[in-house]
C-alpha cells in the first residue's frame, strides 16, 4: 500500500487539530478524548487501535461529522467540516445497508442522489461491484446475503461515491475470523488498484499491521495518541514474514500497557 | 409532567371555545358543553345516587364478563397449548370465528338472553374470551425451547418443565393477554350497553342523546376513560411487579 | 401429552405435521364445527328443547344468505356498509399520516400532539359516537366522521412510532452518501418506517370493521349493521348470523388486501430467493 501523493498537492488530506471531545452526564463532564492532532496523508491507510473505550470510534464519528468535537477542529482538503458529508465516505461495523433497496440500488444511493445521469450510475455501479466480487448478486436484497458480502457492498457503496476519504469503523468486527481475513485481503487488493485515503479503526493487532501504512495507538480512556507506528512492509504482506511479526510484537507490547490500565 | 400540562392546556383551550361561543353564539350553545356543565350533570347525578348506581353496574358486567372470559380462556388456552391435537382442532374453528365483530352478535345476544344483566354479561365474556385465549396460547406457544433443552439437561422431568419453566417463561405473554382483554371490555360496554339497557354508563351516555343532553355524553364518556386508565393503571402496576425480573437492566 | 423427549425437540409446538395431514385435521375440524353445529340445531327441533328459531343450523344461515344476494337485497346493504367504511377509513388513514409522520420527524409537533391523543385515548371510541350523532345528525356523516375517529388514533400512534423507531445509523450513512434533509425524510425514513406504518393501516382497517356495525345498528335504514338489528324484531336469527358472518367475510378481505399491499411494497423483507 504506496503512500504515494496521488495528484493534486500529494500531502495531508485530512487534519485532525487539537480535538478534545468530552461528554456530559448527569452535569458531569467525562473526557473522551485529548488533545488529538495527527494528520493523514493521500493515499494512505491510517489505522486507529487501542482498547476498548479509549475514543477511537468516537474519534472516527468526528471526523465523519457524526458528532461534534468540543474543542479542536478537522479539516478535509483544507476546508473545517460542520457535518456528515459525501466527501467523507463511511463503512459502518453493522453495515448499515438499506435494506428496501436491491445490491444495485444501494450502491447507486449515492451518486443517485448527487444527480448523476442513470447510465452513468449504472457504470460506476457495475464497475465497484465487479471490484468487490459481486456482479452476480447485483439484483438481491441485503436479507439474502451473508455478512461478509453485506460489508462488500457497503464498501462498494462507499467507494462508488467517489468520497475524498473512507471512515471505516471496525468494518470486519461482526464477521467470522476465517470471512474476516479474507475481508481484509479483499480491502487490500481494493486499496492497490483505489489508493483511497482511509481511515480505519480497529482493535485487531493483526488486522492493523496487515492493512496499514501507519499505526496510531491510542491510549486507554480518556484517549490520547500514545504512538505513532509508520509499516514498512511491501504492498501484499505475509502475515507470518518475521517482519510482519517483529511489528505485531512491537505493537502489541505498547497497547498491553494501555490494556492493563483499563483492567485495573 | 407532560401529561399533566396537556391536560391543563386543554382545558383551558376547552373552556375558551365554549365559554366564548356562549358570548359570541356561533354554534348552537348545547352542542358544545363547557366544563362546568358537564361537572354539574356529574354532581346531580351523584346528588341523587344515580351515578353511583350506573358506575356499579357497569363495573359488575365488565368485571362478570370478564372474569368469566379470564377463567375459560385460561383453561382452554393451557389446554391447547399443552396438548398439540387439541390445538390443531381449535384452532381453525377460531380462525372461522375471529373475523366477524364480536359487536355484530350483540343482537344476537339480546335475543338469546333478553334485556337483562345476562345478555350484557354474556357478551362480555363473548367479546374478550378470543383475543384472550389467542394471546395466552401464543405466549404459551412462544416458550423459548433452548429454556426447556437447558432445563432437561440439567435433569427436570416433564413436570418440572412445566411448572419451573413453561409457567414462567410464559407467564409475561399471558399477563399482557389479559391486560388487553380488559381493556377490551372497556372498549366493547359502552356498545353493550347503548342497546337493550336502563342503567349503566353506556346507558347514561346513550340518554345523553335522546334528550339532547351533550354535557351528559361528554361526562359519561370522560368517566369511562378514568375508570379504563386507572384501572389499566393498577393492571400494569401489578403485571411490573409480578414481571420484575424483565425490567432489571 | 408432551413427554420431555418431545418438549426438548420440538418444544410446546409439537412436531410439525406432514402438510397434508395437517390441511386433512384443519378442514376435518371446520367440517366437524359445521356438523355440531347442524346437530345441535337440530336436536333442538326434535327433542323441542326451546323455540327453535333461537338455534338456526347453518343450512338455513346459508340459505337466508343466498336469498337476500339472489333478490338484491344483500348488496345493497353491504355496499351501504363499504362505503362507510372505506371513506371512513381513508379519512381517518390520511389524517392520520398527515399528522402522523410531521409528529414522529419533528420534535416540536409531536410534543405538541402527543399529549392531546394521550388525552382521548383511554376514551373508548364507542362513547363518542352518540356526540357524533348529536353534532352531526342521524345520517351517513356522523357515521363515517364516527370511523374517522375511532381509526385515526391508533393509526396516529403506530405512525408516530414507527418514525421514532427509524435506525439513527440508516440517517447517518445517507448523510455520508450526501443525503440533505427531505431526501433523507423521503428515501431513507419513509421506506425505513413504511413496514410498521402498513401494521398499523391493517389494524385500522380491522378496527373500522369493528365499530362500524354499532353505528349501524343506531339509526340506519341500510347496511349489514341494520340488517343485523333488524332481524332483532322479528327474531330473524339466519338474517342475524348471516349478515354477521358476511361482515366478518368483508373484513377478512380487506385485512387481504391490505397484506397483499405489504407483500407488494415489502417485498425486500421476504424476496423469493433467486
Amino acid at each position: 500500500m504506496s503512500t504515494a501523493g496521488v495528484g493534486g498537492a500529494g500531502g495531508a488530506r485530512v487534519q485532525i487539530e487539537g480535538v478534545h471531545k468530552s461528554f456530559t452526564l448527569d452535569g458531569r463532564s467525562t473526557p473522551a478524548l485529548i488533545d488529538i492532532s495527527l494528520e493523514v496523508q493521500a493515499g494512505e491507510l491510517l489505522c486507529l487501535l487501542g482498547p476498548s473505550g479509549c475514543g477511537k470510534s468516537t474519534l472516527l464519528n468526528i471526523v465523519a461529522g457524526f458528532i461534534p468535537p468540543t474543542r479542536g477542529r478537522v479539516l478535509v482538503d483544507g476546508t473545517p467540516i460542520t457535518g456528515p458529508g459525501p466527501e467523507r465516505g463511511v463503512v459502518f461495523q453493522e453495515y448499515v445497508l438499506f435494506p428496501w433497496l436491491t445490491v444495485t440500488q444501494n450502491v447507486e444511493f449515492g451518486p443517485r442522489l448527487m444527480g448523476v445521469p442513470a447510465a452513468r450510475c449504472r457504470e460506476i455501479t457495475a464497475r465497484y461491484l465487479e471490484m468487490v466480487g459481486l456482479s452476480e448478486h447485483a439484483t438481491k436484497f441485503p436479507v439474502q446475503l451473508s455478512g461478509g458480502m453485506k460489508q462488500r457492498v457497503a464498501i462498494a457503496r462507499a467507494l462508488a461515491n467517489s468520497p475524498s476519504i473512507v471512515l471505516m469503523d471496525e468494518p470486519f468486527g461482526a464477521l467470522d475470523a476465517q470471512t474476516r481475513e479474507i475481508m481484509q485481503e479483499e480491502l487490500s487488493r481494493i486499496q492497490r488498484v483505489e489508493h483511497k485515503t482511509i481511515v480505519f479503526v480497529t482493535h485487531s493487532i493483526r488486522e492493523a499491521v496487515y492493512l496499514a501504512d501507519r499505526v496510531v495507538v491510542m491510549t486507554s480512556s480518556p484517549g490520547r495518541i500514545k504512538e505513532v507506528f509508520p509499516i514498512k512492509l511491501p504492498e501484499t504482506r505475509n502475515r507470518f514474514a518475521p517482519e510482519f511479526t517483529h511489528y505485531e510484537s512491537e505493537i502489541t507490547r505498547v497497547v498491553k500497557e494501555e490494556v492493563a490500565k483499563v483492567h485495573e | 409532567m407532560i401529561r399533566a400540562l396537556a391536560l391543563v392546556a386543554f382545558l383551558i383551550v376547552w373552556a375558551a371555545v365554549s365559554y366564548g361561543n356562549r358570548s359570541l353564539q356561533a354554534m348552537n350553545p348545547i352542542l358544545l358543553p363547557t366544563p362546568g356543565e358537564v361537572v354539574a350533570v356529574a354532581v346531580s347525578l351523584a346528588r341523587d345516587g344515580s351515578l353511583e348506581r350506573h358506575l356499579l353496574v357497569s363495573s359488575l358486567r365488565i368485571a362478570e364478563g370478564f372474569g368469566l372470559a379470564a377463567v375459560t380462556a385460561l383453561a382452554l388456552g393451557v389446554l391447547v397449548g399443552l396438548y398439540t391435537p387439541a390445538r390443531l382442532a381449535v384452532e381453525p374453528v377460531i380462525e372461522f370465528v375471529r373475523p366477524i365483530p364480536p359487536l355484530a352478535f350483540l343482537p344476537m345476544f339480546l335475543v338469546w338472553f333478553g334485556l337483562g344483566e345476562t345478555s350484557k354479561v354474556a357478551f362480555i365474556t363473548y367479546t374478550t374470551f378470543f383475543p384472550m385465549f389467542v394471546g395466552i396460547t401464543a405466549g404459551l406457544l412462544r416458550v423459548d425451547i433452548m429454556l426447556l433443552r437447558a432445563a432437561a439437561s440439567l435433569g427436570a422431568t416433564r413436570l418440572q418443565l412445566l411448572r419451573r419453566v413453561v409457567v414462567p417463561a410464559a407467564l409475561p405473554g399471558i399477563v399482557v393477554a389479559l391486560r388487553l382483554g380488559f381493556g377490551l371490555a372497556i372498549f366493547v360496554i359502552v356498545g353493550a350497553e347503548f342497546m337493550g339497557a336502563d342503567a349503566g354508563l353506556g346507558h347514561l351516555i346513550m340518554e345523553g342523546r335522546v334528550f339532547f343532553n351533550p354535557a351528559q355524553i361528554v361526562m359519561g364518556a370522560l368517566l369511562l376513560g378514568i375508570l379504563g386508565s386507572l384501572v389499566n393503571g393498577l393492571l400494569l402496576a401489578a403485571e411490573r411487579r409480578a414481571l420484575r425480573w424483565r425490567a432489571l437492566r | 401429552m408432551s413427554t420431555v423427549t418431545d418438549l426438548v425437540q420440538w418444544g410446546l409446538r409439537g412436531a410439525s405435521q406432514p402438510r397434508r395431514r395437517a390441511l386433512a385435521l384443519r378442514v376435518g375440524a371446520v367440517l366437524a364445527f359445521l356438523g355440531l353445529w347442524s346437530l345441535a340445531s337440530g336436536l333442538v327441533v326434535l327433542l323441542e328443547l326451546f323455540n327453535p328459531i333461537f338455534l338456526a343450523g347453518p343450512w338455513l344461515v346459508l340459505g337466508k344468505v343466498v336469498q337476500l344476494a339472489a333478490n338484491g337485497e344483500l348488496w345493497e346493504h353491504v355496499g351501504a356498509t363499504l362505503l362507510r367504511v372505506l371513506v371512513g377509513f381513508t379519512s381517518g388513514a390520511v389524517l392520520a399520516l398527515a399528522l402522523g409522520l410531521p409528529a414522529g420527524h419533528f420534535r416540536a409537533v409531536r410534543n405538541a400532539l402527543e399529549p392531546i391523543v394521550e388525552l382521548f385515548r383511554p376514551i373508548p371510541p364507542l362513547a363518542m359516537l352518540p356526540l357524533f350523532i348529536v353534532w352531526v345528525g342521524i345520517g351517513e356523516t356522523s357515521k363515517i366522521a364516527f370511523i374517522t375517529y375511532a381509526t385515526f388514533f391508533p393509526m396516529f400512534l403506530s405512525t408516530v412510532h414507527a418514525v421514532q423507531q427509524v435506525d439513527p445509523l440508516l440517517l447517518r450513512a445517507a448523510s455520508s452518501l450526501g443525503a440533505r434533509r427531505t431526501q433523507l425524510f423521503v428515501r431513507v425514513v419513509l421506506p425505513a418506517a413504511l413496514p410498521e406504518i402498513l401494521t398499523g393501516i391493517r389494524l385500522g382497517v380491522a378496527l373500522s370493521f369493528f365499530v362500524i356495525v354499532i353505528s349501524e345498528f343506531i339509526g340506519a335504514e341500510q347496511g349489514l349493521g341494520y340488517l343485523i338489528n333488524d332481524g332483532r324484531n322479528f327474531f330473524l336469527v339466519p338474517q342475524m348470523l348471516g349478515a354477521a358472518i358476511v361482515l366478518g367475510l368483508l373484513g377478512y378481505g380487506g385485512n387481504a388486501l391490505v397484506v397483499l399491499v405489504e407483500r407488494r411494497w415489502l417485498r425486500w423483507e421476504h424476496p423469493a430467493s433467486a
